[in-house]
């Protein structure tokens, strides 16, 4: 088991910091022009965490909400290795702990929403992918990042049924991946990621939709070509490779314009929809000239 | 068989009206839970999936009713209009759920729905089915359409059970077993009906 400093940061010291997030001034923090997760979160309340971590899509362990928290706690967290290959320059088998030391666990207060039109606030932890790819080295051709969802039948009963070409895959554009929003997620709520929110690493895209910020990895691989994605395999004019999110393109079978606010309760309604989520000025130009419709 | 004919004669004492009180009282219930918070973090979604399957589940037991009287001589006949009547009032439910809590009366997004989603569409013109239907469920109107109209308006409840058990399963992410069943038990409970009758004749 190791501990990362936000499990042992104590709760008010995390809430301080996360006020001291909010109030910092739009820059500041990376010393990037024009981004700032502080920004990003300032005027965000975070989902309750009981709903976070009771609310979860995550098909390895079952197809209704409620599978995930109740069937993965018999997910063995330890040893977790990941697998990091193609075009990098240090490939091989990390354990868990050594990809991530010296790197800066972060607190990311970031809207997530989900394909199926609802969306939550959730308090990540975590380190910028960019960190990690940079630590393992971008070889030459490298343009996209691949990852692959661990495959354990044994322990992850939604597996035993073929309802996804398992193990889930998902990827992202080397551009998208080195974005300073895209982030390796260890934990929640300054709390190591309870398994059905993916432990003990994931994925956390903000301004695409949830199925691309894809749970408990275990592979991750730089490629030339456009890596296969399972959703998008699975349903190509439903879920395209990009998922950005965008109130402007529907899913055929319902329309995206608004969202569900999770534990908004019975009569909370919805809430328009943001382009990209709410991360238009961050990620906007990573797309300038493409097609949204298109490249949905 | 006289085991059959002991348990109708038993049924011909039991009343249909608990099911309309059961049916009350579970909407109730759910719906206080859901109120009060006790249906987890989204509860819109938990009403509509819930309203929408036991809608569904009417339905087919509906369904059931001639079916078992033909094969096994189980009369159920008396719970029939009980158990449609139920199956209307989950369904609606089912879309004013939809309409109210979950679209919130986003009109612009309720008529780009009914209009262009297939499996809404689907789901709507079940509903719309059942609605005549309910409307005729009562001795009133069987008497004023008589029994021969009465007996083929009512023959939409096939097309409408085989709409919902289709709105089901084109609206999911993934096929999973339960719409498969639901659909195959209605394709089937369609076909065994015509041919049950053309044995009897
Ligand atoms: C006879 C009429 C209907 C029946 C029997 C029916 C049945 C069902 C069933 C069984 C489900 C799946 C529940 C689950 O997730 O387990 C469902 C889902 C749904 N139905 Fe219906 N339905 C009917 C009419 C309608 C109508 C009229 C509308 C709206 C205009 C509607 C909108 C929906 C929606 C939005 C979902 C949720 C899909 C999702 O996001 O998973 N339904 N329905």
């Amino acid at each position: 088991m190791t501990l990362g400093h936000w499990d042992v940061t104590p709760k008010d010291l995390f809430l301080n910091r996360r006020r001291f997030l909010a109030a910092a001034g739009a820059g500041a923090g990376l010393g990037l022009a024009g981004f700032s997760p502080a920004r990003a979160a300032a005027d965000l309340t975070p989902t309750p965490k009981d709903a976070v971590t009771s609310y979860n899509n995550f098909y390895e362990f079952g197809t209704d909400k409620e599978d995930p928290a109740r069937n993965a706690g018999s997910l063995t967290l330890s040893p977790w290795s990941v697998e990091v290959g193609g075009l990098v320059e240090r490939p091989g088998t990390y354990a868990l702990a050594d990809l991530l030391t010296g790197l800066t666990v972060e607190e990311r207060i970031y809207r997530f929403r989900c394909v199926e039109a609802w969306a939550m606030v959730v308090p990540w932890n975590g380190v910028p992918l960019a960190a990690v790819l940079e630590k393992v080295g971008i070889a030459k051709g490298a343009r996209y990042v691949a990852f692959e969802t661990l495959y354990r039948p044994e322990e992850m009963p939604g597996q035993a049924s073929p309802i996804l070409d398992w193990p889930y895959r998902e990827g992202l554009r080397l551009d998208e991946a080195q974005h300073p929003l895209t982030l390796l997620a260890t934990g929640l709520y300054g709390e190591s990621l309870p398994p059905q929110n993916g432990a003990p690493l994931r994925l956390v895209v903000p301004w695409k939709y949830g199925f691309k910020s894809i749970k408990s990895i275990v592979r991750i691989t730089l490629t030339a070509d456009q890596p296969p994605t399972t959703w998008n395999q699975m349903a190509p004019e439903e879920y395209g490779f990009y998922a950005n999110v965008n109130p402007a393109v529907d899913h055929p079978r319902w329309s995206q314009a608004s969202e569900r606010v999770v534990g908004s309760g019975l009569f909370g309604g919805r809430q328009d929809t943001l382009p990209f989520n709410g991360y238009e000025t961050e990620v906007a130009g990573l797309y300038a000239g493409m097609d949204l419709r298109q490249n949905y | 068989m006289p085991g059959m004919d002991r348990l109708n004669s038993v049924l011909r004492r039991v009343p249909a009206w608990p099911i309309y009180a059961i049916a009350a009282a579970y909407a109730a219930w759910r719906f206080w839970l859901a109120v009060t918070g006790q249906l987890g973090p989204d509860p819109v979604d938990r009403l509509t999936a819930d309203s929408g399957t036991l809608a569904l589940q009417m339905l087919i037991a509906g369904l059931t009713i001639s079916v078992l009287r033909k094969t096994i001589g189980l009369n159920l006949l008396r719970y029939r209009r009980a158990i449609g009547l139920t199956a209307f009032f989950f369904a609606a439910a089912h879309f004013l759920v939809w309409l109210l809590l979950d679209l919130a009366l986003r009109w612009d997004q309720i008529l780009a729905d009914l209009s262009k989603r297939p499996f809404v569409m689907i789901g709507m013109a079940a509903l719309l089915l059942l609605l005549p239907l309910a409307l005729t469920s009562n001795n009133m109107s069987l008497r004023r359409l008589g029994a021969l109209r009465w007996r083929q308006l009512h023959w939409l409840t096939y097309p409408a059970v085989l709409l919902a058990a289709l709105h089901h399963l084109i609206g999911v992410k993934v096929v999973t077993a339960a719409p498969v069943a639901y659909l195959a038990a209605t394709v089937l409970l369609l076909v065994a009906r015509p041919a049950l009758m053309r044995r009897r004749s």
